[in-house]
């Protein structure tokens, strides 16, 4: 696959040229300066090398100015590398609309994916080519970080909260993918491959191997009548607790008179520490999910919420703040 | 020594701190000397030295294949993690500053002692404490955590003897902070008459800097791991997400201390270059004040840059922007050191002494660390490269390449002053070279490692990158002839080298006006000082054939 | 080894310098006991900056914590004695005075006086320490030491034949108005006794190191070695003592103030 001596990793998301880019920049320029120094080193220890065992060196005085170039110019070069790496980073941490969500756990010693229709993998992910691609990483004991050097792109996955990534991969194959944060025991082995396929193959890998495995969106619903949220959270938003259709990426009105973005961290928040954030006009009765629920089976309820999405919104009672009412 | 001039051949005093005390163990186990403690402390961080270095050649060795040859994945884990427990806490914090501070800097400003001279004792033993403790935990179940404790690992999962090696770096800490607070201490009250703020050799200034690091990062990291410590042995929730508490806090808190810690171990070997290079140029320095502005500035900004081991963490956007912005301000004082050594060697008199290679060896290692520094501060690339080999090799090129490549080189260029003899100079300048080479062998192969996505802390890895993981250890291999051989040309010299006389190469310090080993209160009269620091113009005493005011050495300007 | 003046050392024979008026012990690496004096005192400023950042991250600690679990907080707040923190901030605030009296009375040369204040002021930090223990003791019997049997609802549910039953009364409704918006509330309860164990432990610490040192500075001053020109060791056992007082100025806010109602 690679040579035996390989310099660059492949590039295969949206993100590699760039992060190539800098790199190449950063290095003309740390070059440059290595060259400057290295030949003014050189030049000087045969140049001025001692020749009568009592001879001194000529004072060279001190001119502030030569100081102030060298202080400025660095700078100068160091402001256009910080704002360069910026906008990457800026970019990076900033997902698109409208992406392929997918959720990630990382546990000692393994990562499990679980694509948007509820196929589940282990060390394994298979992802679209030319498609926004944006994991949802939750971890179930330790810090881990999912990282893909075809892709140049990282994230710690912290035990407590979410974090997600985004990338667009441009280019089909395989690739390695590997647990960069220390994690333990085994943690060299807490890696595998990433997949990246045509559209059309994704499509029928997905349908194919799905087969046998429960839907998320099931999977969620059925927790949603277990866990008894159904007797309170009722569709027509004359429950106890507000509706949820619809809820998902929308804007919650909340009690305090603020608003928050309905996206998964919300909702995890709101599953497991009920009255963190109280929808305003509602009562904070929700009892507390917290240790009741594996991230799996959370990472299902949300699924399932999401899949509310496409019901029209109550006219009254939901929570939901209407746009005019946001400004 | 290259062209110097055909030396008397000295008689080494009749009566010097190694023997006015007796040579009985009780005179050095209770001694209040500075001298004789800093060679206390250059025993006991040798012992650590090689500890580590015994760990990182068994790292070397075993990842020669992608699999591994020597020992298993857990065993791995420990070596890496004690590897980097006993260099950084117990080999390069206390190296420079314990050793060579200890021993110089009341020579340097012309005091008899350190201000509290007891202290500096107790802070050796404090040190020993420490050591035992870490130690124990070393040889009862290893350590296996990373040398960064990130909770929940080291306080919840991990199996090893994390306890014991928490408390003992808790406790080195207080050694650490004890020996800052007497060196600033020192430096304020303890100055020789004559010996202004303006006059203190640069190493003096650069132990200053790190003093202050010294005495506020320390005890936030002993807050911290003291917590981490408890959250283990009592179950408290301090960091553990479980119970409420945030293991992002923990990071913050130890990186708060942990960053700052690079310059404790990079600005004392920053001092000891800016005193070899304008001896061995035989020229005042260039920019004085701004290499002394500098440090200073490296040890303010350097506790504003932390969060940029924290970049992909999800920490927000703005704490990134803020610390990646302050990063590259903390570069530019760095910057500044090494165009103003490089400028000293302009129109020198440059002699190719073992001493003068290792800080050259210095400049150029350092600089690699400090250009590879900025990939890291970048926002974009760091996405990439964090948490790889190529982060592995950056801190090695500074910490190794930098600090260590100080201290050996400081520690030829005092070895008369410190034992009254003069290493053998061929041996000395071979070991130099091999060291150089050596360590660009073993460390330069990893920076590309770690943009193909090797990430650290891995006993396997994927096929493609072994060539470069075996160019790596065969580097090692030399790297460790290059450690060996000083530790083997230095001991022998103690007995066997030429004698030195007070000024061998000759230097304008204080610490040269006095005998090779000095008198156990340093100076027979107390000094005074009425020289700028390195003027070679103004020195008769120094006995050089040009000492006349600007006299041209040689004719080729 | 001859007494060993803090922070000073003795070498084997101190330089007498002419011309300076000397009562105390000049030791020697100084020159004067001007010199001396200002870096015994200089030295303690340091420590005391290092001491500030030493209980700094876990003051930090306690502020993301404290702002994270507001609730928990409170209620953990609520169950410490306001009565005896209060007399024992009074307590700790009596012992500074009496150490400043005894700085004084050191530097103006009232000999009789330094080992009545100092004695004073040891006497008013055993009595803090004996407050601290009682409170101590409190928490243990209603099972708020963080462990397995850790409950915040301990007390409410088993009140002691003592207790008031208003108060108990209050504090059930407290706790379960509490674990109604945070269900967690025992967990996080748990973590703010870890810290306010873990802070009032490093206090107390450093009281006892403190007591130990005025032990030593009695014992000194019963000989009457400190006069007007030798006084330093008071003056920064003074300092220390002082700084560990302002610790406990800002611990008492911090654990026992914020949002009390009861």
């Amino acid at each position: 696959m690679q040579s035996p001596l390989p310099i660059y990793p492949e590039q295969a998301s949206n993100f590699a040229p760039h992060v190539d880019a800098l790199l190449i920049f950063i290095t003309g320029i740390c070059l440059l300066f290595g060259a400057i120094i290295t030949t003014a080193i050189v030049f000087c220890f045969f140049k001025y090398h001692r020749k009568e065992a009592g001879a001194v060196g000529i004072v060279t005085y001190e001119d502030p100015l030569v100081e102030v170039a060298w202080i400025v110019a660095p700078l100068i070069l160091a402001m256009v590398m910080f704002a360069w790496g910026a906008i990457v980073y800026v970019d990076y941490r900033n997902a698109p609309r409208d992406t392929l969500d997918i959720y990630v756990v990382g546990k000692q010693w393994m990562w499990k994916a679980q694509q948007p229709n509820g196929l589940k993998e282990i060390n394994e992910l298979h992802v679209p080519v030319g498609r926004d691609i944006r994991l949802i990483l939750a971890s179930e004991d330790v810090i881990h970080d999912f990282f893909v050097p075809a892709f140049r792109v990282k994230m710690d996955v912290v035990p407590g909260h979410y974090n997600t990534m985004w990338f667009r991969p441009t280019k089909p194959g395989r690739y390695h993918f590997f647990c960069s944060q220390y994690c333990g025991t085994n943690h060299a082995v807490m890696g595998g491959w990433v997949t990246v396929m045509e559209p059309t193959d994704y499509a029928a890998w997905l349908s194919g191997v799905s087969g046998g495995e429960a839907n998320p969106v099931a999977a969620g619903e059925k927790l949603f009548a277990e866990k008894s949220c159904v007797t309170c959270h009722l569709a027509n938003g004359t429950g106890r607790a507000p509706s949820l259709n619809g809820l998902y990426g929308g804007q919650v009105l909340l009690a305090d008179g603020s608003t928050v973005t309905a996206d998964d961290a919300y909702i995890r928040e709101s599953i497991l520490q009920a009255n963190a954030k109280i929808v305003a006009r509602y009562q904070p009765l929700m009892p507390n999910y917290q240790g009741q629920l594996t991230e799996e089976q959370i990472f299902a309820l949300i699924a399932y919420i999401k899949s509310l999405q496409s019901q029209p919104v109550p006219a009254t009672g939901s929570g939901i703040a209407p746009v005019s009412e946001k400004k | 020594m290259n062209n110097t001039p055909p030396t008397p051949s000295y008689e080494p005093p009749r009566d010097h701190y190694l023997i006015s005390a007796g040579g009985h163990i009780r005179s050095w186990l209770l001694t209040t000397d500075h001298k004789r403690i800093a060679l206390l402390y250059l025993i006991s961080v040798t012992v650590f030295f090689f500890i580590g270095g015994v760990f990182a050649t068994m790292i070397r060795i075993h990842l020669l294949t992608p699999d591994g040859v020597l020992v298993t994945p857990e065993t791995y884990n420990k070596l890496f993690t004690m590897h980097g427990v006993a260099m950084i806490f117990f080999f390069l914090i206390p190296s420079i500053p314990a050793v060579l501070g200890n021993f110089l800097i009341p020579m340097m400003i012309g005091a008899k002692d350190l201000a509290f001279p007891k202290i500096n004792l107790l802070s050796w033993y404090i040190y020993l404490i420490g050591g035992s403790f870490v130690l124990y935990s070393f040889s009862t179940g290893g350590l296996d955590t990373g040398w960064t404790f990130y909770t929940p690992l080291s306080s919840i999962y991990s199996n090893s003897a994390v306890t014991p090696a928490v408390l003992g770096i808790f406790i080195n800490g207080f050694s650490s902070i004890l020996t800052g607070l007497n060196f600033i201490v020192t430096i304020h009250t303890m100055r020789a008459p004559g010996m202004t703020w303006f006059r203190l050799p640069l190493f003096v200034w650069s132990h200053y800097a790190t003093s202050l690091v010294m005495i506020l990062g320390t005890p936030v990291v002993a807050i911290t791991l003291l917590l981490a410590g408890l959250e283990r042995m009592f179950h408290l929730g301090f960091f553990n997400p479980a119970m409420g508490g945030d293991p992002i806090l923990f990071q913050h808190l130890f990186w708060f201390y942990s960053h700052p810690a690079v310059y404790i171990m990079v600005l004392p070997a920053m001092g000891v270059v800016s005193e070899i290079i304008p001896t061995f140029a035989r020229k005042p320095i260039f920019g004085y004040s701004f290499i002394a502005a500098s440090s200073i500035a490296i040890a303010v900004i350097g506790f504003l840059v932390w969060a940029h081991h924290m970049f992909v963490t999800g920490e927000s956007t703005y704490a990134a922007l803020t610390f990646s912005f302050l990063s590259y301000l903390v570069a530019i004082p760095s910057a500044v050191k090494v165009f103003n050594w490089t400028a000293t060697l302009y129109k020198g008199s440059i002699s190719w002494d073992a001493p003068m290679l290792y800080a050259l060896g210095f400049i150029g290692l350092f600089t690699i660390g400090g250009l590879t520094g900025l990939f890291l501060a970048c926002l974009g690339l760091d996405i990439h490269i964090h948490d790889t080999y190529f982060v592995i090799a950056h801190f090695h090129y500074i910490m190794v390449g930098g600090a260590v490549m100080g201290y050996v080189g400081g520690l030829h260029y005092w070895w008369p002053k410190i034992t009254g003899r003069l290493y053998p100079e061929a041996l000395s300048h071979f070991a130099a070279i091999v060291l150089f080479l050596g360590f660009n062998l073993t460390f330069f192969p990893q920076f590309i490692l770690g943009y193909l996505g090797m990430p650290r802390r891995y006993h396997s890895y994927p096929p493609e990158f072994q060539v470069l993981n075996v160019l790596s250890t065969a580097g090692a291999s030399i790297l460790a002839l290059g450690y060996l051989l000083p530790m083997a040309y230095l001991s022998w010299s103690m007995r066997y080298g030429k004698v030195a006389g007070p000024n061998p190469w000759p230097a304008t310090g204080l610490e040269w006006k006095t005998d090779s080993p000095p008198p156990t209160e340093n100076f027979h009269v107390t000094p005074v000082v009425d020289w700028e620091p390195y003027d070679y113009r103004n020195r008769p005493d120094l006995g050089l054939a040009a000492g006349a005011p600007l006299a041209p050495a040689h004719s080729d300007d | 080894m001859r007494r060993g003046v803090l922070f000073n050392a003795t070498f084997s024979e101190a330089k007498q310098e002419q011309g300076v008026h000397r009562t105390g012990e000049l030791y020697g690496q100084f020159q004067t006991l001007d010199q001396q004096k200002e870096s015994a005192t200089f030295g303690m400023w340091i420590f005391l900056v290092t001491e500030v950042l030493f209980f700094g991250g876990m003051f930090l600690t306690y502020t993301i914590n404290r702002h994270e679990y507001f609730t928990a907080f409170g209620i953990g707040s609520n169950t410490l004695d306001i009565t005896l923190g209060t007399v024992n901030t009074i307590v700790l605030i009596m012992s500074s005075f009496t150490m400043a009296m005894a700085v004084w009375s050191a530097e103006t040369g009232k000999k009789k006086l330094v080992p009545l204040f100092l004695i004073l002021t040891l006497g008013l930090g055993c009595v803090f320490l004996g407050i601290k223990f009682v409170e101590y003791k409190q928490k243990f019997e209603h099972h708020l030491i963080p462990g397995r049997n850790f409950a915040i609802t301990y007390r409410s549910s088993h009140p002691a034949p003592g207790d008031d039953p208003k108060e108990i009364a209050l504090e059930k409704e407290e706790v379960e108005k509490a674990f109604a918006s945070d269900p967690d509330a025992n967990s996080h309860a748990q973590l703010y006794f870890s810290l306010y164990f873990a802070m009032t432990g490093l206090h107390a610490l450093h009281m006892i190191v403190g007591a130990g040192l005025i032990v030593w500075l009695i014992k000194a001053s019963l000989r009457g070695r400190f006069t007007p020109q030798y006084n330093t060791p008071v003056e920064i056992v003074g300092l220390y003592w002082h700084f560990v007082d302002i610790v406990w100025i800002y611990l008492f806010p911090l654990l026992y103030l914020i949002d009390r109602h009861r």
